[in-house]
């Protein structure tokens, strides 16, 4: 069973404009944090499966994020990479609770 | 307002073109009336040896079909002949009783053939040669007869007599000069012209006079001064016409051999104009098709009380429309006195050419056997061109210039493709671009080019073939934008032209893109395109751009940055210098390195430290990251250099803040060299310039990176703001044409280097493009600044996150 280990506020929602990122580092982690244009904010690990890039400063296109070393094409609600590349990053929840965006760390 | 009334006596070529040339100065200004005699709407009588020698059709020379009058409201009277002219009252009247009133009246009742005061010219089977109904006699004619005899070895005599060798009839010319074509070729050229068209079969008899036509009804023979007789059963009288001003002498207008216009076709008489065949001004008459359409169209002006240029005459050009023969002839084509003559005389094959200099301005020209070269000689005997610089045997044969397509390609924009109706090189392809044209009939509708003596047909076909080739192929095989649409970058971009799409996300739906939200690579390319098209009202998409062209430095793998301030020209400072360095030690750079483009770069400084970074060093962003103008290379030039001849440096500054921070499809890279050592590499830059003495070479489409490619030589101009107006136009074209992501390099080989250069060599387009880049370049602010002076700019874009 899974069991919440910690939720960090991290951000105002107006903190990030639609379509960007933002870095997050937290303690050792380095997450990078999303706000679609729908509004919903999701979180990946901040390093593109294929050679570390920051995806944080990749293009947002819908629900995508693609990497600026290389152009990968990531999935940020899922991980996943998309075709024709293979791969996935870690994701991690978010909750916006009023204008508070937190981060859950399992 | 009540339109004023404009009556044209005579349905011809000048006639009408007049009318034409009104009606695209003005469609409302006048309520047109046009009397003809002939049958016929206006057709294009040089064609008629063409219709006689079997290549064309009555139908295929009508110029303006009977719906154009009607299309235009122009009321048309044929089979009535104007008898009487009252000024006065202002009216004329037809021989039909028909009284029309004007308010302005042209006259253009054309010429009539020379008849030899001869006896016998009233007998059956005795013709002249100038409308549709001689043509038909001649026609019928040779069904019943065999022996044809052609009075008159000039142009026209011969293209009968070719005619009527095409209609199985058996032709003598006979002349009464030493040599054919007299008024227009030298004696060489004359003889092979009579040798080739002995071959095809005519017979001649030159220095005959001839002084009586015998027969019975019909012509039976001729007899000469000499005693001797031509057994004949046609003749065909060409020689020379004769101005129409019989009317014109009865209304009390001066006449002299024409009717005597002023610079601006005027006669004596108020309101009453003359143009074409039956005018006579500064004592000359004109029989050929060009100069009466150079009046025509100063005339035209004049009427609509436009601004022209007079009339000063024409320079004439004649080219035989004979098939298998090639001859051409141009201005002052006899030498001597003070004029020099330059001749290639190739016995083997047939060729003659001729060019005759005063000094060093080329006058005149004669060719034959290959009369290729005869438009662009023209152009440069009317332009009076100075040739010294130029060797002048290449004007007789252009390097590469053997065949059509490399004749057109090697033109110069403003080169004459259609003499008769002074159509440029660059008028041709300008319709082909802008105006769609495909067909070399659409090109006549557009532009004329062609629609006279019909002789640059082959070479507007050529300029088809060598302006839409490229773009053919490209639309064959084409290019979609992105994964996320069918459509072309070309059909994108038109569509938000034609549809008025302002945002990334309207083009997207607008044209059912298949993603709902585009991706990285239609996104930028979008952003660019809107940003090209509307360049004040389109708000720039920052989340469309690229990390390095939204955060304004170089990311690193590392995630970490590159920073390249300004430094126009590769020039610093000590001031610069002390700066960067303190930067870099301040910020813990982990390198500092001279680029390629002579600038500093800063690497390794973190995103939220790039704020500060940019306001210690106070300059100005060095755009390493844009598709925009990278640097201007420069060698130190003639200050300093011992062999510079130019001030490269100055030259490099101005050009680059000239065009700095304005976006292209893809980078911009230029080079300014003072001499041809070249040391600032121009030869594999975007925009190279190398300067010589007195002068700068442009060169263009360089590529120093993936694609390997020297420069094309552009143009060469005397001063550095003739430079940056060709590099600002040759930019701007480039930024209206070029894909997103296409470097100048592979855009030159896709448009055509000759079609870009028609378009800059242009003054008018030049002047344009310079006119819409300036619009572009009043949006761009200094992007450091603008983000250094925007607390919520930074924050968004450039603070992380820290959680301990």
């Amino acid at each position: 069973m899974e069991r919440i280990a910690e939720r960090i506020k991290v951000l105002q929602v107006e903190d990030i404009a639609k379509d960007f990122g933002k870095t997050l580092r937290i303690g050792e982690l380095e997450i990078a944090l999303f706000r679609l244009k729908n509004g919903e904010f999701y979180a990946i690990e901040n390093r593109c499966p294929h050679k570390g890039g920051v995806l944080v400063e990749g293009m947002v296109s819908g629900q995508y994020v693609f990497c600026p070393m290389h152009d990968w094409k990531i999935d940020v609600t899922d991980g996943k990479v998309q075709e024709p590349d293979h791969g996935c990053v870690k994701t991690y929840d978010v909750e916006v609770n009023g204008n508070d965006v937190f981060i859950l760390l399992k | 307002m009540k339109k004023n009334r404009l009556v044209l006596i005579g349905n011809g070529m000048a006639g009408v073109k007049t009318i034409e040339e009104i009606l695209k100065i003005s469609k409302e200004k006048f309520e047109i009336t046009i009397i003809g005699e002939e049958p016929h709407p206006n057709y294009n009588r040089i064609l008629l040896s063409k219709v006689l020698q079997g290549d064309t059709t009555v139908e295929d020379i009508t110029i303006n079909d009977w719906s154009w009058y009607e299309e235009n409201g122009i009321r048309l009277i044929t089979n009535e002949k104007v008898e009487h002219i009252c000024t006065a009252d202002q009216t004329v009247t037809t021989n039909a009783g028909t009284v029309i009133s004007y308010d302005e009246l042209i006259l253009a009742t054309g010429s009539q053939p020379f008849i030899l005061p001869i006896a016998g010219v009233d007998k059956e089977g005795v013709t002249t040669f100038r409308d549709i109904k001689d043509t038909d006699e001649m026609l019928k004619a040779s069904k019943t007869y065999k022996k044809a005899a052609v009075i008159g070895g000039g142009l026209l005599g011969l293209e009968a007599a070719r005619g009527l060798l095409n209609l199985g009839m058996q032709v003598s010319v006979i002349h009464l000069g030493k040599s054919l074509m007299d008024r227009q070729l030298d004696a060489t050229a004359a003889e092979l012209l009579k040798e080739e068209l002995e071959k095809q079969g005519m017979r001649f008899l030159l220095e005959k006079n001839t002084t009586e036509i015998l027969g019975g009804e019909r012509v039976e023979r001729l007899c000469f001064s000499d005693g001797e007789e031509l057994e004949c059963d046609l003749v065909v009288m060409a020689v020379g016409i004769r101005p129409n001003v019989e009317l014109a002498q009865s209304t009390g207008l001066w006449v002299n051999r024409g009717i005597i216009v002023s610079d601006y076709l005027e006669t004596n008489i108020p309101h009453i104009y003359a143009v074409g065949e039956c005018v006579e001004h500064n004592h000359i008459t004109y029989g050929l098709v060009a100069p009466l359409f150079e009046q025509a169209k100063i005339l035209a002006k004049k009427i609509c009380n436009v601004e022209t240029t007079p009339y000063e005459g024409s320079v004439t050009f004649t080219q035989l429309k004979v098939s298998g023969v090639e001859v051409f002839s141009a201005g002052e084509f006899i030498e001597g006195d003070d004029k020099k003559a330059l001749k290639v005389l190739d016995e083997q094959d047939g060729i003659y050419k001729k060019l005759v200099f005063r000094n060093n301005q080329l006058v005149g020209a004669v060719l034959f056997g290959d009369s290729q070269e005869g438009n662009r000689l023209f152009s440069l005997i009317k332009k009076q061109a100075d040739i010294s610089d130029t060797a002048k045997i290449s004007i007789l044969q252009p390097i590469g210039g053997d065949s059509g397509e490399n004749l057109v390609a090697s033109m110069a924009a403003d080169e004459l493709v259609c003499g008769c109706n002074g159509v440029s090189k660059g008028a041709i392809v300008q319709a082909i671009h802008e105006q769609g044209c495909t067909t070399v009939n659409q090109i006549k509708g557009c532009t004329s080019a062609g629609r006279s003596c019909g002789g640059c047909k082959s070479m507007v076909s050529d300029l088809l073939e060598l302006t839409l080739g490229d773009s053919f192929d490209a639309s064959a095989q084409k290019e979609t934008m992105c994964s996320c649409t069918t459509l072309s970058r070309d059909e994108v971009v038109e569509a938000i032209k034609e549809k008025g799409l302002m945002h990334t996300r309207e083009v997207m739906n607008v044209l059912n893109w298949n993603t709902s939200d585009g991706c990285s690579k239609c996104r930028p390319a979008l952003n660019y395109y809107l940003g090209m098209v509307y360049p004040t009202e389109y708000e720039d998409e920052n989340e469309s751009r690229y990390v390095n062209e939204r955060l304004h430095a170089n990311i690193q793998k590392d995630g970490s940055f590159g920073v390249v301030p300004r430094m126009y020209g590769g020039v610093t400072s000590p001031d610069q210098l002390r700066k960067i360095a303190d930067v870099a030690e301040k910020y813990n750079a982990k390198l500092l390195k001279v680029t390629g483009g002579q600038r500093i770069d800063i690497f390794g400084i973190e995103k939220e430290d790039l704020p500060k970074v940019w306001e210690e060093l106070d300059m100005p962003s060095g755009y390493a990251y844009g598709k925009t103008l990278r640097t201007v290379k420069t060698c130190v030039g003639e200050s300093f250099c011992r062999f510079g001849t130019q001030d490269s440096i100055g030259l490099g500054i101005a050009l680059e803040k000239r065009l700095e921070r304005v976006g292209t499809p893809h980078k911009f890279k230029m080079g300014v060299s003072a001499c041809p050592r070249n040391c600032a590499e121009s030869g594999i830059k975007d925009f190279g310039i190398v300067g010589v003495d007195g002068a700068w070479e442009m060169y263009v489409g360089g590529n120093g990176g993936t694609h390997l490619r020297s420069a094309d030589l552009l143009g060469k101009v005397s001063t550095a703001e003739e430079v940056i107006e060709y590099a600002s136009a040759y930019f701007q074209y480039y930024r209206e044409t070029g894909i997103y992501m296409e470097r100048t390099s592979k855009w030159l080989e896709r448009i055509g280097f000759e079609n870009i250069k028609v378009v800059i060599d242009d003054p008018k387009q030049r002047r344009e493009l310079n006119e819409r880049l300036n619009v572009a370049l009043t949006v761009h602010d200094e992007p450091w600044k603008k983000i250094i002076n925007s607390p919520k700019l930074r924050n968004e874009l450039f603070e992380k996150v820290e959680v301990h």
